[in-house]
């Protein structure tokens, strides 16, 4: 197809507030009259608080109030509370005091007595699991969403038949398979298997979820940190209690959340509470400690992975076993989009997955860039070099013959995918980093150092349907573009925007996109999260332009005669055919709507939209032309977002440094929308998949439950004098048929395929060693080259 | 566990070092002297370890700077790291000494961070750090030196009840450029050599330095002895920046006549103090530099090396940057 916005750079509106500072972020905002709140959290990891006693708090000059976890409104029992007096974690909120000032309100939180009896706690999903060994919490040690809360204790056989080196594998609560898996095994010529830690991992987003909440009669306004817009506003306002028509959500800008902040999450509903208390606007800004603690994390996985190769090194029997470290809540389904993803990067003949998500009292665990598709590629693609390796394949043969097409199926439903170029993506890596000669290189010494070669794959299902568009002409002709896409940095909101513009003809500097805050009148759109923006969001936005182009045409049938099969659009008018004279603009076109109303001017609206959609042409009705619809569109499967990286790293085999020389990689995500905006997505993902493989830190002292990695500094995330300047990039760009422009997602996997192409580089540098485990850090490489034994055992998770 | 919320204060700005000695002997040991404030701002922040009375001594212009002087060079307390990186007597003179401070935290604290802040800087361990009541703490019990103690950065050697090595990647190159450092009281001047100013567990368990409340380090004086040697320094972090060492190495040396003259050597982050590698010393003084000399002494300098349970690393770690130190 040919375009004239999509695929073509743009500069985002909000970018000169971003390098500027001008940007407002949550903490930035001050109100007249406005108080802070502080938390008072846990210290234990598990633990029941009683008698608290505020009396001495509430005397303090400048205490305005506290708000208790009596007070809050309830959740579910397996979700993260607002507050709690059974707290599961250590850093988890138990009230809130207001003050004057934080520093008032942090004395006074000294000032309050209570009982606090301490309960049994884990760190350790195995250890839970062993008979008579600790649960997380009084229902049990065993919940995940879709799963109601069970104790699960193993057979101290299962634990003696793996012996100390491979992952004990019990009852499963979820077990899948397709295919012949015998069969498939014993056709194998090659069968590895391998025990492996990935470490869970904070989301450490640069900002933490501050907000500041204010009542204007019953309308709550919120200022919050979000990294989506529509899609979290019903839940946070039933986390606040309230009706969602009486919140407005204010997140115009995001400094990050990676999943975390995607969805509703319950603290935001604090300085709710407290403002609706005191009569008071409150801040509540959060540190970087607690965001560290209540900013979730990413689940980590014990597991074991056995793999059967013919001798062209295609997959016929996978066999995978996940234990997830779920926190203390419902958690999240990284163990099971794992072996969705196993099934379709490698499209094995044959697969069994089998899980289980075990409670541990450390932070609350949700969705993380690439969640679980990133974990497995980083477990499985350094174990795919091996084979490789033993069957003396080529690593990107291998990964080619295994990779899936648009025929591959996916999962245990073994259902389609929409498309599927990780072939081309990795040809057109490989002529990028210049593969076969690269590849001498492997092993090559100078001096102390010497030189690894690697490739990673990843997946993430990207893409969804059946949400709302928004937009609005007005009697200028200018085009508002109503997005309820988040501001997470991808610029998103404004390249799926921009085919709304495409199919209307506009041109860009004639448009504004419409964000940030809920007041807008914005639709209802899918959160930021799972890749799936691109793909979900066009579709949303089409739906809207089409609906506008059927009424601007309408209406100029309507006011010069015709049908509407006469006219065209061109040039932001409507124009008939065959009379040049029969054309209106489309700021008189608006102005018609207005004048005829009804759905024109959004008096009258489908019924099928969501009602935040109603709500936001109602707020827009009468003031211009409204084009407003649901994405019916079809899809008929998973959007597969593939990526392919490729990395050279020189390693010291003396002090464990190792040095990223080079680094390409290559997204599958359709149509490119936005040139720039994708290069920074497959850079940025690359940082942070280095952090996943080689550096981030997530550490707990087992005995104690106390967590080791507090703060940016501790948690040790990549810095930019650790990773290179220069990365190179690529898109395979061939249209998804599902969509209408030919767009899917693309910004989780391509993490995965940096770190796991890290992880692979590391291991060749090593002649071909697997750590099984990440981070890989230097004491690890240090002591492989030493030949000494690592200071963890091999399903141990906090390795120091 | 942190509060991330600094208690009030009264702040004093002195702009003499007499003053501030004067508000120092007022307050005693209700007052805290804060110079970069990198190390002492998260203690107060966190809330675990906090004054009263703070002294400030960025006014304090003598306190500032680089000197020449006949016996070599003298380097105020309040300088910043920055300005001792940059520095060209001591980038052509001590290049040791810049080059290890090049590699302290990163860009941003070394603009404010002082020498002497990173001197006299607390133990790092995290544990420690983290509020719990240990040994160092004032407690009774150690929380890293357990069967399950997350230990990977602690210590190999001068374990007494605590486990925290010696943060500081400048304190070893200070050991082996023989500085001296002065310290001021209301009772006068005192100086001691780099060498005795750290001070581990076995001595004083709530101090890693000789400097009593009430004594301000005044200066840092590095004598000619070392001027223009053959330095060599290294650090081993699991980050290029904004990381403490896991293990750092300094090496001034001078050869004659194909042979190692003289050598002075010390490690860090081994040991609550940095760690004069002598025994290393004394196996190359008088050698040839090749890989035997290199072998043997990496040999020497691992012995009496007791790990904890994650953090044997460090000894292959010490063993290779001593040989690398001797290749260079
Ligand atoms: C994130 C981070 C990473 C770091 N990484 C490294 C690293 O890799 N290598 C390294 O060597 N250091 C590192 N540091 C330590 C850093 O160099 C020191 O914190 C800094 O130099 C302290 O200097 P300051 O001037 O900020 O100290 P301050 O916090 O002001 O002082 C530190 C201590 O010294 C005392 N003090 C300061 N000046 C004097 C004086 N003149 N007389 C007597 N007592 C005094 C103070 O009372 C206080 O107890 C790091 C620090 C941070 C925060």
């Amino acid at each position: 197809m040919a375009f004239n916005l999509i695929g073509k750079n743009f500069t985002p509106p909000d970018i000169y507030a971003k390098v500027t500072g001008k940007a407002k972020y949550a903490e930035d905002f001050k109100v007249e009259g406005m108080v802070f709140c502080r938390l008072l959290t846990s210290t234990i990891p598990h633990a029941r608080v009683s008698n608290i006693n505020l009396d001495e708090a509430l005397s303090m000059p400048g205490v305005l109030g506290v708000l208790t976890a009596d007070e809050v409104t309830d959740t579910d029992i397996m979700d993260n509370p607002i507050l709690t007096n059974h707290p599961k974690f250590i850093g988890q909120p138990i009230l809130a005091v207001a003050a004057e000032s934080e520093q008032i309100a942090q004395d006074a939180i000294e000032k309050i007595s209570f009982a606090i009896e301490a309960l049994p706690f884990t760190v350790d999903p195995l250890e839970s699991l062993f008979p008579g060994g600790p649960n997380a919490r009084m229902e049990g040690n065993v919940a995940n969403p879709g799963i109601e809360p069970e104790e699960v204790k193993w057979q101290v056989s299962d634990f003696v038949a793996a012996g100390e080196n491979h992952l004990p594998m019990g009852s499963p609560s979820r077990e899948w398979s397709y295919g012949d898996l015998d069969n498939a095994f014993a056709s194998s010529v090659y069968i590895l298997e391998e025990s492996f830690v990935t470490q869970g991992l904070s989301h450490n987003s640069m900002e933490p979820r501050t907000a500041l909440a204010y009542w204007d009669g019953d309308k709550c306004i919120l200022h919050a940190s979000s990294q989506s817009q529509s899609f979290p506003h019903p839940g946070v306002a039933s986390y606040i209690g309230i009706a969602p028509e009486n919140l407005v959500f204010i997140a115009e800008f995001c400094g990050g959340g990676f999943g975390s902040k995607g969805g509703a999450y319950p603290y935001v509903a604090i300085p709710a509470l407290m403002s609706k208390k005191i009569n008071r606007p409150v801040m509540m800004r959060i540190s970087r400690n607690e965001e560290a603690l209540i900013g979730s994390a990413r689940p980590g996985f014990q597991g074991r992975a056995r793999l059967g190769f013919d001798q062209n090194g295609k997959m016929l029997a996978a066999d995978l076993y996940i234990v997830q470290d779920n926190g203390p809540t419902n958690g999240f389904n990284d163990w099971l989009s794992a072996g969705d993803a196993l099934s379709l990067v490698y499209t094995p003949n044959a697969m069994r997955f089998r899980g289980i998500p075990v409670l541990t009292n450390t932070p609350h665990r949700g969705p993380q860039r690439g969640p679980g598709q990133n974990q497995i590629a980083n477990a499985i693609e350094p174990m795919i070099d091996k084979a490789a390796r033993e069957l003396n394949i080529d690593p990107l043969a291998i990964r080619k013959i295994n990779a899936p097409n648009n025929y591959s199926k996916y999962g245990g439903a073994q259902t389609s995918v929409t498309s599927a170029y990780l072939s081309e993506a990795l040809d057109q890596g490989a002529e990028m980093f210049n593969w076969n000669e690269r590849r001498q290189r492997s092993g090559q010494r100078n001096g102390s150092k010497v030189t690894g070669i690697g490739i990673g794959t990843a997946y993430h299902s990207a893409g969804s349907n059946g949400f709302d568009g928004l937009l609005r002409i007005d009697t200028d002709g200018i085009l508002h573009i109503h997005t309820g896409v988040g501001n997470l940095g991808t610029y998103s909101h404004t390249s799926t925007s921009r085919v709304a513009a495409e199919v209307l003809g506009y041109s860009w500097d004639r448009c504004v996109v419409e964000r940030g805050d809920s007041s807008k009148g914005l639709p209802w759109n899918l959160g930021q999260f799972g890749s799936n923006t691109s793909f979900t969001m066009t579709r949303t936005n089409y739906a809207a332009a089409q609906d506008a182009v059927i009424k601007i045409k309408q209406l100029a049938a309507l006011r010069l005669g015709g049908s509407i099969e006469d006219y065209e659009l061109q040039n932001e008018r409507v124009q008939h055919f065959n009379d040049l004279n029969l054309s209106l603009s489309f700021a008189e076109v608006a102005q018609i709507a207005i004048d005829e109303g009804g759905s024109y001017s959004g008096l009258t609206y489908p019924d099928e939209i969501n009602p935040m959609t109603k709500r936001a042409v109602g707020h827009l009705a009468g003031s211009g032309l409204i084009g407003v619809g649901r994405d019916n569109l079809a899809r008929s499967g998973s959007v597969a977002a593939l990526a392919a990286g490729f990395i050279e790293i020189e390693l010291d085999l003396e002090t464990g440094d190792w040095e990223i020389k080079d680094y390409v990689g290559i997204a599958d995500c359709g149509t490119v929308l936005h040139p720039l905006g994708l290069s920074h997505q497959v850079k940025g993902g690359a940082v942070m998949g280095i952090g996943l493989a080689g550096y981030e830190r997530h550490i707990y002292d087992p005995q104690n439950g106390l967590p080791a990695h507090l703060g940016l500094c501790h948690s040790k995330l990549p810095t930019y004098l650790d990773v290179p300047s220069e990365m190179r990039w690529g898109a395979v760009a061939l249209e998804d048929p599902e969509n209408p422009v030919g767009a899917k997602g693309i910004g989780e996997p391509v993490q995965g395929c940096a770190s796991a192409a890290l992880l692979c580089a590391i291991s060749d540098a090593l002649g071909g060693h697997l750590f099984n485990r990440t981070p890989v850090v230097k004491d690890m490489i240090i002591n492989f080259t030493a030949g000494q034994e690592q200071s963890y055992g091999p399903l141990q998770i906090s390795s120091a | 566990m942190a509060k991330d919320m600094m208690p009030a204060f009264e702040l004093y700005q002195p702009d003499s070092l007499d003053n501030a000695l004067e508000l120092l002997s007022r307050f005693g040991d209700r007052s805290w002297i804060v110079a970069g404030g990198h190390d002492s701002f998260d203690w107060f922040k966190d809330r675990t370890k906090y004054a009263q009375y703070v002294i400030d001594l960025n006014n304090v212009n003598e306190l500032k700077g680089i000197n020449e002087t006949s016996e070599g060079i003298e380097i105020g307390a309040m300088t910043s790291l920055t300005e001792i990186e940059l520095n060209d007597v001591i980038r052509q003179r001590y290049s040791l000494l810049s080059d290890a401070v090049s590699r302290v935290a990163s860009p941003q604290i070394r603009h404010i961070g002082t020498i002497g802040g990173n001197l006299n800087q607390d133990a790092r361990c995290w544990y420690y750090r983290y509020g719990v009541d240990c040994y160092r703490a004032g407690g009774n019990s150690c929380y890293a030196d357990t069967p399950e103690g997350q230990n990977r950065e602690h210590c190999l050697w001068g374990a007494s009840r605590c486990v925290a090595v010696s943060p500081s990647d400048v304190a070893p190159a200070m050991v082996v450029l023989e500085a001296t450092m002065v310290i001021a009281s209301a009772n006068g001047l005192r100086e001691v050599p780099a060498e005795d100013y750290f001070i581990g567990p076995n001595i004083d368990i709530e101090r890693m330095t000789v400097i009593e409340p009430g004594e301000v380090l005044v200066s840092i004086k590095i004598p000619n002895t070392w001027a223009n040697a053959m330095f060599y320094f290294e650090k081993v972090a699991d980050r290029n920046t904004w990381d403490f060492p896991l293990v750092n190495i300094s090496r001034a040396m001078f050869i004659e006549n194909g042979v190692v003259s003289r050598i002075r050597m010390a490690a860090g982050a081994v040991e609550c103090i940095p760690r004069r590698l002598s025994v290393v010393e004394q196996v190359v003084a008088g050698s040839e530099l090749n890989e035997e000399t290199a072998e043997l002494a990496s040999q020497a300098a691992i012995r009496g090396a007791t790990p904890l349970n994650f953090n044997h690393f460090k000894i292959p770690l010490l063993q290779n940057l001593v040989k690398r130190a001797l290749r260079a």
